[in-house]
């Protein structure tokens, strides 16, 4: 299980490192690594020049470092989470092993 | 996946509120009464509401040279059944379209369709399909969340022919054009998750192995 599971992250660091690495600008003006999301925005606005979004936002961060803050807490929040869970059983199967064979 | 905020037009936004709808409050009903008759469950179920948190924060680059995020979805729907992680998936699309303006309150009712729930139910159909086919436990992980990942970022592009069809070639040509930005970016990312959802089921089985094998007669046979 160990060793599948080095595996594993090895392909999924192998999988994330290549289009860096292999994926290079042909212009100077082309901005690699963009969101999904954001082209879909631009396609939208080139079936329907006139399209006007009808509701914003209700918050927007109000800067890149702002939103990067929220989604590192949204990372730690859930890291967090999972960490405790995989914890606690840990330690409570390392206390129900220990004890056990001493009585 | 996220539609952005008012980049749907009202029918649509409505119509996938109403779509929604029903799915979300089955999910929540599932999940009180799972809480009341199971409540040991919940500690799994907060790891599998986190791994959805981390899974859908990271913003992982693809071979197209664009950027989108897994959906952490299939780990949580195969454990716990996809009513119940339709409810979690939508409450990781609120707070970010509260705090972080990805996808937004008036595309939720989409956002929700194509990541909560049909990332769900796909994840547990393929399990089970995979199941009945008597494919390999890890294996019937890895199939689930990568599916899982793809046809939420399929039904995204659907969703948006759907609303901005194409003037000269229709709902097809559109289609043709957000799937090239959805589905093609996204195949490299599903199988990502794929892996990692099979990472993180390993983790949780070593450590606690019979509260998932509860959960999961099938995670017993290695």
């Amino acid at each position: 299980m160990k060793r599948q599971n080095l595996l594993l992250l090895a392909a999924v660091i192998l999988l994330t490192a290549l289009p860096l690495l292999l994926i290079k600008p042909t212009s100077a003006e082309e901005e690699l690594f963009t969101g999904a999301d954001g082209q879909a925005e631009t396609v939208i606005s080139e079936i329907e020049p006139g399209y006007k979004p009808w509701f914003a936002p209700l918050w927007e961060p109000p800067s890149n470092e702002i939103e990067s803050l929220l989604f590192g807490l949204q990372a730690a929040l859930g890291a967090g989470v999972i960490g405790y869970c995989l914890g606690l059983y840990r330690g409570r199967k390392l206390g129900r092993d220990h004890h056990a064979p001493s009585r | 996946m996220h539609i952005m905020e008012g980049y749907l037009p009202v029918a649509h936004a409505v119509a996938w509120s109403a779509a929604s709808a029903p799915f979300l409050a089955w999910g929540v009903r599932r999940l009180t009464t799972r809480l009341r008759e199971q409540p040991e469950t919940r500690l799994i179920l907060g790891a599998s509401g986190g791994f959805t948190f981390v899974l859908s924060a990271l913003k992982l680059p693809s071979v197209t040279g664009s950027c989108s995020h897994p959906t952490g979805i299939g780990f949580g729907a195969v454990l716990f059944g996809p009513a119940i992680m339709s409810v979690l998936g939508t409450v990781v699309l609120l707070f970010q379209a509260l705090f972080l303006a990805h996808g937004g309150v008036t595309t939720l009712g989409a956002n929700a369709f194509s990541m909560a729930i049909v990332g769900s139910y796909t994840a547990w159909g393929v399990f089970k399909l995979a199941g009945a086919l008597r494919l390999p436990f890890n294996v019937s992980v890895f199939a689930a969340a990568m599916l899982s990942d793809l046809l939420t970022y399929i039904t995204t592009a659907l969703q948006l022919a759907l609303a901005f069809p194409d003037p000269a070639s229709g709902f097809v040509g559109a289609a043709a054009k957000f799937l090239s930005i959805f589905a093609v970016t996204q195949l490299p990312l599903a199988v990502m998750e794929g892996l990692l959802t099979v990472l993180m089921m390993n983790l949780l089985r070593s450590h606690a192995d019979e509260a998932v094998a509860a959960l999961l007669p099938r995670a017993k046979t290695l």
